[in-house]
């Protein structure tokens, strides 16, 4: 019997298996899908400090961020520390980006127009100048997943982390109150405790053992360009109005210019969201947008051919926090989903924090903000 | 606005074309949209400007045929050639149909209908071994294409491989042309569907056509063999030839000297514009997605039609029966008056099934993943050899789409076109019907550009 079943075999899931296998815990990986088969296989592998305001999810952020570092040092996952570098339109909009940037208390640069140039030499000259976020990274974020489930069990012993791909998550098997393992379509997996590392589907996981944890989906798009043997983009660049646009209730559509290359070659382009459910419709004009956007921001890109584009849901919350921590409602549950778009960057702290909160460690940040049933208020 | 055109119809090829003079001899307002810069497909593409068959035979089957009804639609339809579709929408107006025109110059150009028939045909489906990217390995659509577009080939020294009938006009036509064929070689049996009644019924005609073609140039044709390897340093000098037993695992090798490798594993269905239409597939006899189609070839989208390849492979003939039913449904649908059906009805009844027949005869066993090696380029744009996707699959991908996500065999220029029906194989799954949003590549600059093109107003 393993100590602890985590669901989901995405980024998330991957890490909370591998530090609780650190930890010294047995433990069993479910996911109905493949590994990174949801959120995790939709996204650009963002490692950002630089896009939150300050507060608890900057706090894990920068946790984080140093636990990417330390996992990276066995790469295979295309770990690319190179920054992040956040342009303004505007003065004002300057103004604004230094005023948080000095408020976050994170390493940072602040370049003037002239300047920018020397980061990005493609970049358009209309721009006010930016701020150069020198931790900012980016990793594959599939090859993350697997290779941390990999490496745990490799490390720690093929009988302490175990993968079980195609197994769906049915309901669980309660002692008491206690949560004491799941029901699956492949048989019960009876454990000592529980984690829900559901993402996107972290709100259903949880609603089979009757609490309520709001998690909704937050579509996004992203374009593909053929590969480029010297991608004009060497940073991940983007514009302001992203960081107004992750923090926004908007139900409309919003898209702000987010660039980078990767390290296969393609440069990515994004980021769009919209609260339209699970619906996978290709939208051209928010096609057209991404587009837009980001050759006004890199004018050298209008030539270059889209060659693909994929969609995902991003699990959000109501406050934007994601949801950490043992469950008072559900002991023995413990939930670790609803990232947003930042579940890859977040992802080794919230493991780290997890496998601490199941072996009765004291964490190492306050999880008060990200309490399972703070949400009880606003229920219906 | 309304629509500028009652029924825009995707592609060129046997189905599109007689699709369009159909619903053009109805009385609908057409325009033909096809990628190539001359009509005929897959199967009549890459003619020479002002050809006329001089003989008839093997290569040039059905061809008179295609070129009056070409001809005849010419004065009556608008012919967009040289657009290539990259995606398609609808509304309640009618389909909006987004193309790129023109060659290095291209521009974006948006052809509106008020209902779509899609023709989109299909391509080649090449199963990878060792040695399949040397230069002289073709798939029998390229060869053949290479035929058609009077290329020198006599005096090349030319092995067909894989399996199917397309295997024999090919083989024939390469043989007529000069070219010394040193064999054909049929994975599965080459009795297999001789012995099938309806070959007797149907084409038997044709298949003893191209069988004295190939006795006459001395053709021998081996059933239950195949290229397993092909050799050469910077150019293709020799293949090893493998007797299979029936699930296609090699039993005995032998090596036959040539400089061309034309092979091919049967076709797939083009699927992007119907998948992106959210039009319903269904599985064909050889467990590969095709769209399905009402008794009017009606997809299971409003005002959306679909008719040859891409509803099922079985020919030009098929496609073309397909096509006219299209386009005589959509006339009626438009409120066209058209003339009855049952007779073209019973002749896609029997052609289909004859189709489904070939199928089941010619299908493609799982031994051919015991050609590969562990450095085997599975995908050849992303250079992902079959031990990146075993390694992927080690990791927890247990899908096709997720062993792409890890070893990103389909990422590259071709998106998965010539490589997904193997890695779904390798994978242990049916091929599903691909996800393309954008099924052609296009400039940043001209996507960003979309709804400010001068054309759109």
């Amino acid at each position: 019997m393993p100590d602890v079943v985590v669901i989901g075999a995405g980024a998330v899931g991957a890490a909370c298996a591998y530090y609780a296998a650190r930890a010294g815990l047995d433990v069993v990986v479910v996911d109905r899908g493949p590994v990174a088969g949801g959120t995790t296989g939709a996204g650009e592998g963002n490692v950002l400090v630089s896009d939150k305001e300050p507060g608890p999810e900057l706090d894990l952020a920068l946790l984080s961020n140093g636990l990417w570092r330390d996992l990276a040092e066995r790469d295979g996952f295309e770990f690319e520390p190179k920054g992040g570098l956040v342009v303004a339109e505007s003065a004002g909009v300057l103004d604004a980006l230094v005023g948080l940037a000095g408020k976050q208390g994170v390493e940072h640069v602040v370049v003037d127009p002239a300047g920018l140039a020397d980061y990005e030499p493609y970049l358009t000259k209309d721009l006010a100048g930016g701020v150069f976020y020198p931790q900012d990274a980016q990793v594959q974020p599939m090859l993350a997943a697997a290779r941390l489930i990999q490496r745990g069990a490799e490390r720690y012993g093929q009988g302490t982390l175990m993968l079980r791909t195609g197994v769906t998550v049915t309901g669980f098997v309660r002692d008491g109150d206690r949560v004491a393992g799941v029901t699956t379509d492949r048989g019960d997996i009876l454990a000592g405790a529980v984690v829900n590392a559901a993402g996107t589907w972290g709100g259903e996981v949880a609603a089979l053992a009757g609490v309520h944890v709001p998690v909704l989906p937050r579509r996004g798009f992203i374009l593909v360009t053929e590969p480029m043997r010297e991608p004009p983009v060497r940073h991940k660049v983007y514009t302001a109005a992203y960081v107004t646009n992750v923090a926004s209730d908007s139900e409309g559509l919003e898209t702000s210019a987010v660039v980078e290359a990767t390290a296969s070659g393609p440069v990515l382009i994004g980021a769009s969201r919209e609260r339209v459910g699970f619906d996978r419709t290709t939208s051209i004009p928010v096609l057209e947008r991404l587009a837009r956007q980001a050759v006004e921001l890199f004018p050298v890109l209008a030539g270059r051919r889209v060659i693909r584009t994929y969609c995902g849901f991003r699990p959000y919350c109501p406050d934007h926090l994601p949801v950490i921590g043992e469950d008072p409602r559900a002991p023995g549950l413990h939930h670790a989903c609803g990232h947003e778009g930042a579940g890859i960057g977040l992802a080794p702290a919230t493991g780290h924090l997890i496998a601490q909160t199941l072996t009765g460690a004291r964490p190492d940040l306050d999880l008060r903000p990200f309490r399972p049933d703070r949400f009880e208020k606003e229920r219906p | 606005m309304s629509p500028e055109y009652d029924l825009v119809v995707i592609g060129a090829g046997p189905a599109g074309v007689a699709g369009a003079l159909s619903a053009a001899l109805a009385g609908v307002n057409v325009a033909l949209v096809d990628g190539a810069a001359r009509p005929g497909g897959q199967y009549f593409r890459h003619l020479p400007e002002g050809f006329h068959p001089g003989r008839p035979g093997a290569l040039h089957h059905g061809l008179d045929r295609f070129t009056r009804q070409w001809e005849a639609l010419r004065e009556r339809a608008t012919l967009l050639l040289g657009h290539r579709v990259w995606a398609v929408e609808r509304d309640e107006q009618g389909v909006s149909v987004r193309c790129l025109e023109g060659d290095r110059e291209e521009r974006p150009r948006t052809v509106t209908g008020r209902r779509l028939l899609l023709a989109t045909g299909a391509h080649d489906r090449p199963l990878p071994f060792p040695g399949w990217d040397l230069p002289g390995v073709l798939t029998a659509g390229g060869a053949q294409a290479l035929l058609k577009g009077n290329l020198v080939v006599a005096g090349r020294r030319v092995v067909v491989a894989g399996t199917g009938p397309f295997l024999l006009p090919v083989a024939a036509g390469l043989a007529e042309a000069g070219a010394d064929v040193r064999g054909v070689f049929e994975a599965n049996g080459r009795l297999g569907l001789a012995r099938h009644p309806l070959l007797a019924a149907g084409k038997a005609g044709e298949a003893a056509g191209y069988a004295v073609s190939l006795a006459r140039h001395r053709v021998p044709y081996h059933g239950r063999q195949a290229v397993i390897e092909a050799h050469g340093e910077g150019g293709l000098t020799h293949v090893t030839v493998a007797r299979l037993d029936r699930h296609w695992r090699p039993v005995s090798t032998r090596t036959v000297e040539c400089d061309t490798l034309a092979y091919g594993y049967g076709f797939v269905p083009q699927l992007e514009l119907p998948v992106q239409l959210g039009c319903a597939t269904r599985r064909d006899a050889d467990g590969g997605p095709v769209v399905a189609v009402d008794a009017g070839q009606r997809t299971s989208v409003p005002g959306v039609y679909a008719a040859g390849e891409s509803t099922g492979v079985g020919g030009a003939v098929l496609a073309e029966v397909e096509g006219r039913i299209a386009g005589r449904t959509a006339a009626a649908d438009l409120g066209r008056r058209v003339g009855p059906l049952p007779a073209l009805l019973r002749r896609r009844e029997r052609l289909s099934a004859f189709a489904r027949a070939l199928l089941t005869a010619y299908p493609v066993r799982p031994g051919w993943q015991r050609w590969l090696r562990e450095d085997t380029l599975v995908c050849r744009c992303e250079e992902v050899p079959l031990s990146g996707v075993r390694e992927a699959r080690e990791l927890g991908a247990t899908d096709a789409r997720s062993i792409k996500l890890l070893a990103r065999p389909g990422m590259g220029w071709c998106q998965g076109r010539m490589c997904g029906y193997a890695v779904a194989c390798l994978a242990g799954e049916n091929v599903s019907a691909p996800r393309r949003p954008i099924a052609q590549p296009i400039r940043l600059g001209d996507l960003a550009a979309l709804t400010r093109s001068p054309l759109e107003g």
